[in-house]
């Protein structure tokens, strides 16, 4: 997902009975599937979650554009060109929501940016993987876009108004860049071999990173637990990651390609797909910040931010240039 | 570095005559930036006809607390809705 491994400063969950009046209420709340709102009360546990969650969220929309942006004037068409910006656009709108969503918890949008541009904070690890081929930016809408709604559906139910009506906005529109996507490879497909094999090799390189989206199991994680309980989180790491394999290998099947994992075998028993074991170890690194391109992504961010500088002051003073003329007139006809 | 825009908050009218509805808010330095930002945060699909944009500072809300004080008194008076009132049948639609 694009919140991977979201820490809850929990050591364990607490039951109902171990807690403050006041936070009993709370979880009462939260167990009725009531929405908990900006100024009501909440645990601070629950209120910095939410913050490394939905910061983490926004970071990874925008940090997201990156990989994407490398295609929009190489792309194939105009018109897939038109398409492309759309979808990009899309991913900053999505980001700005979800900064929105962050503020109402008492975080400012500068510290969210210092964050991300410090080094500090982290985004999903999909978007430190490179944009090689035109195949790419369909894999991409495919699949990274079609895990990432596998994860922001269940969203839309998390027990924090701003957090759950950011993601109603933003699963309204992400179904439009899963079908971009797919259709840009199916096109690609049935076009010369050298085309179809340019759609396999981008298969090949974006499976595993897909399935790492997901995060480590957490089964036995105490965070993951406590997210549950505040109901951040609906569902496990792996159950969401068998969703998705679920889903995608017919999808992958249609398109003529194979998914390039020797253990993948549909399992009647369970009615769903067995399937191998990301490397851990490569998703550990990339979010340590060794993956591929994590140091370009980096600069890209902090290049766009300051090369904005002048901008954003400029803007800055026309509106208080404007602002004391307004009073000035004021004074002036009084 | 120079100071975090202010923070707006953004209410859209969408297509069939309904109210401006609050659909989120964003950071613009002045109200015609706001507006211009809001057409393209939140109106990528032609959801709206009308903005408003207001400054978040110039809001001011009911406290969470009072939601007791302010709103308790008005649950009693069940008179208020018309299903309280038992027409017969035979007086017709009513």
């Amino acid at each position: 997902m694009y919140a991977q491994m979201v820490k809850t400063d929990a050591a364990r969950v607490k039951s109902l009975d171990e807690m403050e009046p006041q936070e009993r209420t709370f979880q009462e709340r939260v167990d009725q599937g009531q929405k908990i709102e900006p100024k009501e009360w909440m645990p601070e546990g629950y209120r910095k979650t939410l913050i490394r969650q939905i910061s983490q969220h926004a970071h990874s929309e925008i940090v997201g554009q990156l990989p994407e942006g490398n295609w929009i004037t190489r792309a194939p068409t105009l018109e897939r060109k038109a398409i492309l910006l759309a979808k990009v656009q899309d991913e900053a709108g999505h980001g700005l929501y979800l900064y929105c969503a962050a503020e109402t918890l008492g975080v400012s949008r500068d510290e969210m940016y210092e964050q991300l541009h410090s080094g500090k904070a982290k985004y999903s690890s999909i978007f430190n993987y490179p944009t090689l081929t035109w195949a790419d930016i369909g894999a991409i809408g495919w699949l990274v876009d079609g895990a990432a709604i596998m994860n922001q559906v269940p969203l839309q139910r998390c027990s924090y108004g701003p957090y759950a009506r950011a993601m109603v906005r933003i699963c309204k529109e992400e179904s439009f860049h899963q079908r971009q996507g797919y259709d840009i490879l199916m096109k690609m497909v049935k076009g010369t071999p050298a085309q179809k094999a340019m759609v396999q090799d981008a298969l090949n390189r974006w499976w595993w990173p897909s399935l790492m989206m997901f995060g480590p199991s957490d089964d036995a994680s105490v965070h993951s637990a406590q997210s549950m309980a505040w109901k951040i989180k609906q569902n496990s790491n792996d159950e969401l990651r068998q969703k998705f394999v679920d889903q995608t290998v017919p999808q992958a099947e249609y398109l003529g390609l194979t998914v390039p994992d020797p253990d993948l075998k549909w399992n009647e028993e369970k009615g769903g797909y067995d399937f191998g074991e990301p490397d851990w170890e490569e998703f550990f690194n990339v979010i340590a910040g060794n993956g591929p391109c994590n140091a370009e992504r980096l600069d890209a961010r902090r290049k766009a931010w300051d090369d904005g500088a002048w901008f954003r002051d400029g803007l800055t003073a026309h509106a208080e240039k404007a602002a004391g003329r307004r009073a000035a007139a004021k004074i002036a006809a009084e | 570095m120079s100071s975090e825009w202010p923070l707006w908050e953004v209410f859209i009218r969408g297509q069939h005559g309904l109210n401006h509805r609050h659909v989120g808010s964003l950071h613009a330095p002045d109200a015609e930036m706001a507006i211009n930002n809001a057409r393209d945060v939140y109106t990528r699909r032609n959801e709206g006809v009308s903005i408003w944009v207001v400054r978040s500072a110039d809001i001011t809300a009911s406290a969470p607390s009072e939601k007791g004080p302010l709103f308790d008194p008005s649950n009693s008076k069940v008179y208020r809705h018309p299903t309280f009132f038992d027409i017969p049948d035979e007086v017709g639609h009513m």
